[in-house]
């Protein structure tokens, strides 16, 4: 199984997320320009600052070549994750519900958070629990989900909302707390904390892993 | 990006200069680019001609303070450049050293103090940016970033105050942009606040690359005949006479007329400009490599063909402009930012050009290397300028300092904070001290940095007492940046020997042993005999540190003529220093870790309350002269300390720095969530017995750690023979609070006593600042 991680000008975070995806399965970066997405089976768009979030966060890189495949790939029901900067592009690609607006102190945070995980039967979520606390960093400006009232109600009605910010957490503002959101489909999902950050035990926590490997074991669940 | 500081005779030269009779349209030009008549006399014989206004200004620049060195060149000849694990000294982009595995750490530190006292966002975010092009000029990946700020007092009200505030709130926020957006995190730095930097902020950045041995590059122009490529951002009148206007005057009243001459900086084309340096370096497409900073193309190609005793011709018509109608000299001396210039073998110059195109980097052929030894610039074809190399970057006359101890104090003593029982009940003064805006803890400011970017940082931010970065082979590096002015103008040797001190010791506590360090030498100005001695007694003071340590400094910068109308800032000599650890899950941490742990305290020198933080709050003036120090005896306890975190004896290790014992214990108290009992008269040493309370809690110096751990592996650890220190269990780890028994009682703070002004104690400060926009 490969992971393909999507890499930008301004792109970050993209090496952070080969290396967590290589801990559970193969991983290769693709180039923004290129349509190729090499026959990957899984798709990560990672963090960073594509196109140096100039317009607005996400939506230049939502237009590039290698972004009209991904875009075909999720139309597919093959799995998307997005990160931080990835989650904004999805949402400019509206593969994702909602909106990421300013953080509500206008700042940059970055801080380690305990994410609540909602449901466990997703192809991101699998290896975790139901209830479970999740410790993995978040670090961004403009990530405070909003959604208009009648589309937020849509999405947790679905069952959209995979993780939320556990109480006293939540230092960005997001509407209900939510923390990473996925498509009505269920294949593409998007959160603002970082999961690439926290596979390692000696650069913070581990709870990260269980997302990529959720991914993985899906995947080969569904090839059984 | 260096300093923007340039030599302009403040008085003398200048009254010299009127004695003599010149006062000519042609001399006041020269003068106000900063040039003396001497200078300019010199330069018309190394020309053997008047200069032209293309020469004179490029002249100009590299013969100012920030290029040439002039006023520091001499005493800098004394800092010991040799090491075991040096791999590239001063004198180039950035110093490296081994770190085992074929790879190298390079690193630097430089101050942005005038670009950020007059627009701080940028001036923070550009001084970042400047210091990571350093890095990847010499072919290192950057890894880490770390900042030394110094502001004026936040609190309390007043337009100056608020001024500060506004500061520190826009530099912090500069420095964040620039690197969370390109991807580098920030690992660590120091921020303290003093009446003496209300007028002068300073600005300093340190940064760290990593590379094989093999990719370290030098900046040499080689091979007559190569092509000279410039890429990155086009050319614009930004940073033009910026050297020449914020350097030759003081700050003041019309600061904000000046802001045009600060750079503006823009992180995603930086971050292109890395990716593609590093890709066409991987290639092995280039000769050489250089970044433009101060000073731009003059000073980037001059320095090139300076390195390779050769010469260039530059075609200015060439250089992609971002405005129309830019002069020669214009072209010559912009400081736009994210610009690179290096040297191409002509048959690679299609592929380098590829390179670049492929990172949407605008890249021109705009010269070639040449054997004349000269540096010509060309415009269509036409010399509108022809110096010889050496005359421009060897030539410049170097000055001697006038040293001379000042007969009465510098500085004012500081305004009363604490007063009556305040400043003496012990119970009062430990909460006091843990929410003043040096000691309170630094998060509201950290967490506005992304510090965990490329999956390497093992210790964060008041995590361990240095920023702890993993290696590809399980080793780790280790890094710290540390200086404190108030004790350095108490004492300019001693401060700088505890300054170095402190920075080691601050690797000890994660294990580390010190491979090289780095300074930017933040000063006042250098023609007047008190701030000459200043820094002459700092710099000897860092030579002799550095002995004492066996560490090298692999490179630096130097920051003169901060001061204005209210006098000078306090002497800062900024260290940073990098050091390795043999085993990164083995690094240590500050915070008390396990209930049931022993305490115990090292110490090599007795604490003492003149230049402390308490004695500041309670308004004493600074002593003059600190106590004496033995550096063995130092150095003895760092290396025990060191060896201890390493065999894996301790759970906690921290250096005992500002606000003292006290202050030290609790925030290994509150960094493990964990309380203590110590009994302060097991403290051992010459020092404890018979000194006044307030000082064995409060008292500062250098050579004292809290370490904590199994109790009979602490009582095991002793001093080596003859060393001068004292290994002393003094408590337990456990409990809520924090409880200290002496001769005459005990105190005793629940930790939320002292978790409350600690939090909060910067972050009010901060929030102030945020409305103060609104």
């Amino acid at each position: 199984m490969k992971f393909g991680i999507l890499r930008f000008p301004g792109t970050c975070d993209e090496v952070d997320a080969q290396l967590a995806c290589e801990r559970v399965a193969n991983a290769e970066i693709l180039w923004h320009g290129d349509r190729d997405l090499k026959g990957v089976d899984a798709i990560v768009v990672p963090g960073g600052f594509s196109y140096g979030d100039y317009l607005r966060v996400g939506a230049i890189a939502r237009f590039s070549p290698l972004m009209e495949s991904v875009i075909d790939f999720a139309k597919q029901g093959g799995p998307v994750l997005g990160i931080c900067n990835g989650f904004q592009i999805l949402c400019e690609a509206g593969l994702l519900p909602g909106a990421l607006l300013p953080n509500k102190t206008l700042r940059f945070v970055c801080r380690q958070v305990d994410l609540v995980v909602e449901r466990d039967d997703t192809p991101f979520t699998n290896a975790a629990a139901t209830g479970e606390l999740l410790s993995i960093p978040a670090k961004h400006t403009t990530g405070c989900w909003y959604a208009p009232p009648a589309l937020h109600e849509q999405v947790e009605a679905n069952g959209q909302v995979l993780l939320r910010y556990a109480p006293g957490q939540n230092f960005n503002g997001s509407l209900a707390d939510v923390a990473g959101v996925c498509n009505e489909a269920g294949n593409v999902f998007g959160l603002m904390p970082h999961p690439e950050h926290a596979v390692d035990p000696l650069t913070g926590s581990t709870d990260g892993l269980k997302l990529f490997a959720s991914i993985r074991d899906s995947l080969a669940a569904a090839h059984v | 990006m260096s300093e923007l500081r340039q030599a302009t005779p403040v008085s003398s030269p200048q009254e010299r200069d009127e004695e003599r009779g010149r006062g000519t349209r042609d001399a006041q030009h020269h003068r106000a680019l900063g040039l003396t008549d001497t200078e300019y006399d010199l330069i018309v014989a190394k020309l053997g001609r008047e200069p032209n206004a293309v020469e004179l200004s490029m002249f100009s620049l590299m013969w100012s303070e920030h290029c040439a060195y002039k006023h520091s060149k001499r005493l800098l000849g004394q800092l010991p450049t040799e090491g075991p694990y040096l791999l590239m000294g001063p004198g180039e982009n950035a110093g490296a050293v081994d770190v085992g595995d074929g790879l190298a750490i390079a690193f630097k530190v430089e101050s942005h103090n005038h670009p950020s006292a007059v627009e701080p966002f940028q001036g923070a975010a550009t001084g970042v940016g400047g210091i990571l092009r350093d890095i990847f000029a010499v072919g290192a990946r950057p890894i880490a970033v770390l900042d030394s700020l110094r502001f004026g007092e936040l609190g309390g009200e007043g337009d100056r105050n608020q001024r500060s505030r506004y500061l520190l709130e826009h530099a912090v926020g500069g420095i964040g942009h620039y690197g969370n957006s390109i991807g580098v995190p920030t690992v660590g730095g120091e921020i303290y606040f003093e009446p003496a930097y209300e007028q002068n902020c300073l600005v300093n950045a340190m940064a760290l690359g990593i590379a094989p041995h093999d990719r370290l590059t030098r900046a040499a122009a080689t091979g007559p005949g190569n092509t000279l490529i410039l890429f990155g951002a086009l050319t614009g009148r930004d940073g033009i006479g910026g050297a020449s206007v914020l350097a030759s005057a003081e700050l003041g009243e019309d600061d904000a007329s000046k802001r045009p001459t600060v750079q503006i900086g823009d992180p995603f084309a930086e971050k292109k400009l890395l990716e593609c340096s590093l890709e066409l370096l991987d290639l092995e497409l280039l000769v050489s490599l250089q970044d433009l900073g101060a000073a731009g193309l003059t000073s980037s190609s001059s320095e090139m063909a300076s390195k390779g005793g050769l010469g260039l011709d530059i075609h200015v018509d060439r250089v992609p402009l971002r405005e129309p109608g830019m002069e020669p000299f214009e072209i010559m001396v912009s400081e736009s930012q994210e610009r690179m210039l290096c040297v191409v073998e002509p048959h690679r110059v299609d592929e380098v050009l590829a390179v670049c195109a492929k990172w949407e980097t605008t890249a021109t052929a705009i010269g070639e290397v040449t054997d004349s030894g000269h540096l010509r610039v060309l415009q269509n074809g036409l010399v509108v300028g022809d110096m010889p190399v050496p005359a421009l970057v060897d030539d410049c006359p170097l000055y001697d300092l006038e040293p001379a101890k000042p007969s009465e104090p510098i500085y004012p003593a500081p305004p009363r904070v604490l007063d009556g029982d305040a400043a003496t009940d012990p119970a009062k003064i430990l909460p006091a001290l843990l929410g003043s805006a040096n000691i309170a803890s630094r998060l509201p400011v950290f967490e506005q940095y992304d510090w965990i970017v490329q999956s390497r940082t093992v210790r964060r931010p008041e995590e361990a007492d240095a920023a702890v970065l993993l290696l590809p082979d399980g080793a780790a590096i280790a890094v710290s940046i540390d200086g404190s002015g108030r004790r350095v103008a108490a004492d300019p040797y001693r401060g700088t020997v505890e300054a170095v001190f402190e920075c080691a010791s601050n690797l000890a506590c994660v294990g580390a042993e010190p491979l090289g360090l780095t300074n930017c030498l933040n000063f006042g100005n250098p023609e007047k005999p008190h701030v000459a001695w200043q820094l002459t007694e700092s710099v000897r003071g860092m030579a002799d540190a550095c002995r004492a340590l066996d560490t090298p400094v692999v490179g630096g910068n130097v920051s003169l003529y901060n001061e204005s109308g209210g006098g000078p800032i306090y002497p800062t000599p900024v260290v940073g220093m990098v050091g390795r650890l043999p085993e990164a899950a083995r690094a240590g941490r500050l915070g008390f870790a396990q209930p049931g742990d022993a305490i115990a305290v090292v110490r090599a020198a007795s604490p003492s309350l003149p230049a402390s933080e308490l004695a500041k709050l309670r308004g004493d003036a600074l002593p003059d002269g600190l106590p004496e120090q033995d550096p063995a005896a130092l150095r003895a306890a760092i290396e025990l300390v060191r060896d201890a975190v390493r065999r894996g004896d301790v759970r906690s290790a921290h250096d005992v720095a500002e606000g003292g014992l006290a202050v030290a214990l609790s925030e290994a108290a509150l960094a493990g969530g964990l309380g203590a009992t110590i009994d302060l008269r097991e403290v051992g040493g010459t020092t404890c017995q018979g000194k006044p309370l307030d000082e064995q809690l409060f008292g500062e110096g250098p050579g004292t750690f809290v370490i904590s751990g199994p109790r009979e592996l602490l009582e095991d650890l002793s001093a080596p023979q003859g060393a001068a220190i004292a290994v002393r269990v003094v408590g337990e780890v456990g409990g809520d609070a924090l409880a200290i028994e002496h001769a005459d009682g005990t105190l005793r703070w629940p930790l939320d006593e002292l978790r409350a002004p600690r939090t909060r104690g910067l972050a009010d400060l901060l929030d102030d600042a945020t409305r103060l926009d609104d």
